[in-house]
């Protein structure tokens, strides 16, 4: 090894030892997330970014709710999902409602976490039902089970007078501030990310690895994909809430499978079983949608084009099935390390 | 009863058409165990092969169908050659992923050429007979006759010639099959070419049939046509088309007997009740699972 690679590989590892000591310093984590907050309240109030680039940034966040929660059964369960634009429908129609009919409109603001919560809810009793077939049927199946939810849940609001059939709600108020995308995106990644490495969370992986192996070593499997159901139709009702009161409209047209192939596009852009590829997808999926606009129609060729290339050449997507380290917990950092200096001793001999 | 045999003459000619398209998704599976989610815009693509051949060279029928055939056939042994071989050692959902993209880029690029909806110019003459108060169309006696030619001719082709039998061995064990002098590309290119230009056909009578076509016909009739491939028990060539006969009928009977914006919500409510009885489908054998 000459000089040169030496003082190369020197100069890497003081950076990586430098970006070590930011990433594990999770102290940084609450500061950050104050910050943030106080930004969400003070750009909408003194118009420090341009108002087109602050709604960009609410979209950023709805897309980041559905991408972490469609990932936790497409990514961390390994199942196929392609009907999550369903669960937005019901989630979106039960907060406009809720809006619109049920509480009383001079209160309506101070409801709307109310709403957002009854509407996760909905979302999540439905998903509950769309859970019980998974019991039964895996892989292919299960995505035609997904795919026929969301077409139903499409036709029965289609068939529904009362709440406007195929024309929509028009002209629900707008309720979805910066602070509040931003306070539900937390809350969902945060609960997203709990759940994972809680010992729900490894029923999920294990049941992506194997899922009758999982079920000898006594996971309840049933209970699992039952509450991983309920869990991502939950934030997905959630960001259909939120969404609803920031278009102010919505239709059925609104959540077809065109909506959910966005939202896959989303989680498999990013990576499949990350969090952070989550928030990556969703986050460059809605900004580069938005920046190659001035395309026109040209937009609609590249970004499908960006996709096959991605794939063809990340087949895992951006962050393939690696972690940003805040999001990991310590022990396991901890067990991480162990294992990497345990797997480098031969190599360190050998150099 | 005379409405009821109307009405089954419609289902038979959309069933036909849904499971033309759905023995595209089927082969593909049964091959390469990978949903080949651009297929139904393959079909939309031989739809707008059909408007332009028959627009702005004036050809009849039989030439345009075998013009859009071919056509579409190449562009599906096209895809498969750029987007689908290089994947096929990587896992199972990017090849997927890579179908959902490459559909939104046949949509996109004709979308590009054609922003409006078109109208197909008829190439067939409007000839219809009544048989005892049931009208039936020329149209209609093609696409059923047809669709059922064609097949027959992909069940000739798949149980009596080498390539089918080819095809049936890899579908069986695609590792140790190439090592008996199999040709692994060559066979999985002949069934991408055979099963779009079954798709394209579908789209040439379904333009025939419903003649204004936009770039996104594709996606709902594609879905739907999948749909009854995994009815049928996906991978299995007969089940494909039992099972869009299946689709056809339940959604012309929906929509002859109740309100017609309740077809969708009945067959796939339908479909979902049929899933939790038969979980592989009419045909489908559930494949023995190991740890």
């Amino acid at each position: 090894m000459d000089a040169q690679t030496v003082e190369k590989r020197n100069w890497r590892s003081r950076i990586g030892q430098r970006w070590d000591a930011i990433a594990e310093n999770r102290r940084i984590l609450p500061v950050l997330l104050v910050v943030g907050f106080l930004l969400s309240f003070a750009i909408p109030q003194f118009t420090l970014i341009n108002p087109y680039y602050q709604l960009i940034i609410m979209y950023v966040g709805i897309n980041i709710i559905l991408a972490t929660s469609l990932n936790l059964i497409n990514g961390y369960m390994g199942e196929f999902s392609v009907g999550h634009a369903g669960f937005m429908a019901v989630g979106a129609y039960t907060a406009a409602l809720l809006t619109m009919k049920v509480f009383p409109s001079n209160l309506v603001g101070y409801l709307f976490p109310l709403t957002i919560l009854i509407a996760g809810s909905a979302a999540a009793l439905v998903g509950l039902v769309v859970a019980i077939p998974s019991f039964k049927t895996r892989g292919d199946y299960l995505a035609i089970v997904t795919l026929a939810f969301n077409m139903i849940v499409k036709s029965v609001i289609e068939n529904i007078e009362a709440i406007g059939g195929p024309r929509g709600i028009p002209g629900i108020d707008r309720l979805t501030t910066m602070p509040w995308v931003f306070f539900w995106t937390v809350l969902a990644v945060w609960c997203m990310r709990n759940f994972i490495y809680s010992n729900f969370g490894r029923g999920v992986l294990s049941i992506r690895e194997d899922e009758i192996a999982s079920d000898l070593m006594s996971v309840n499997t049933r209970q699992v994909k039952l509450l991983a159901f309920v869990i991502s139709s939950f934030f997905a009702g959630v960001a259909g809430g939120l969404f609803a009161h920031l278009l102010q409209f919505i239709s059925p047209r609104v959540f077809d499978i065109l909506k959910s192939t966005d939202i896959l596009i989303m989680v498999y852009l990013g990576g499949i079983g990350s969090i952070a590829g989550s928030i990556l997808g969703a986050t460059i999926f809605t900004v580069l949608l938005e920046a190659l606009r001035p395309l026109g129609y040209y937009r609609m060729i590249l970004m499908p084009l960006l996709l096959i290339f991605l794939m063809l050449y990340r087949p895992r997507g951006i962050m393939g099935l690696r972690e940003f380290r805040w999001f990991i917990p310590s022990y396991e950092q901890i067990a991480i390390r162990l294992w990497r200096q345990k797997k480098e001793v031969p190599d360190a001999s050998a150099g | 009863m005379i409405y009821i045999l109307q009405q089954s003459l419609n289902a038979l000619q959309l069933g036909s058409i849904y499971a033309l398209i759905a023995l595209g998704y089927t082969m593909v599976y049964g091959i390469l165990t990978m949903i080949n989610f651009a297929h139904g815009d393959l079909f939309m693509v031989g739809a707008f092969f059909c408007f332009i051949v028959a627009t702005f060279f004036k050809l009849p029928f039989i030439p345009t169908l075998l013009i859009s055939m071919i056509g579409v056939g190449l562009l599906g042994v096209t895809i498969e050659r750029v987007a689908y071989r290089p994947l096929r050692q990587a896992p199972r959902v990017s090849a997927v992923i890579t179908a959902l993209g490459v559909g939104i880029l046949l949509e996109s690029v004709m979308l590009v050429i054609y922003p409006y909806p078109q109208s197909v110019p008829t190439l067939l003459p409007n000839i219809t007979w009544t048989i005892g108060g049931v009208t039936i169309s020329l149209l209609q006696i093609i696409i059923i006759l047809l669709s059922l030619g064609l097949m027959l001719l992909l069940d000739f082709i798949v149980r009596r010639t080498m390539v089918g039998m080819a095809m049936r061995a890899i579908s069986w064990d695609k590792s140790v099959v190439p090592l008996l002098g199999v040709p692994l590309n060559l066979v999985i290119s002949a069934t991408f070419a055979l099963g779009t230009s079954l798709g394209a056909a579908a789209g040439v009578m379904y333009s025939q049939a419903f003649p204004v076509i936009d770039p996104y016909m594709g996606v709902l009739i594609g879905w739907k046509a999948f749909i009854s491939a995994v009815v049928g028990g996906i991978g299995n060539i007969r089940g494909a088309m039992i099972g869009g006969f299946i689709l056809g009928g339940v959604e012309i009977m929906v929509a002859a007997f109740m309100p017609s914006t309740y077809r969708d919500f009945v067959a796939f409510t339908l479909l979902l009740i049929l899933l939790i009885f038969r979980p592989y489908g009419i045909l489908g054998q559930p494949r023995p699972q190991k740890v």
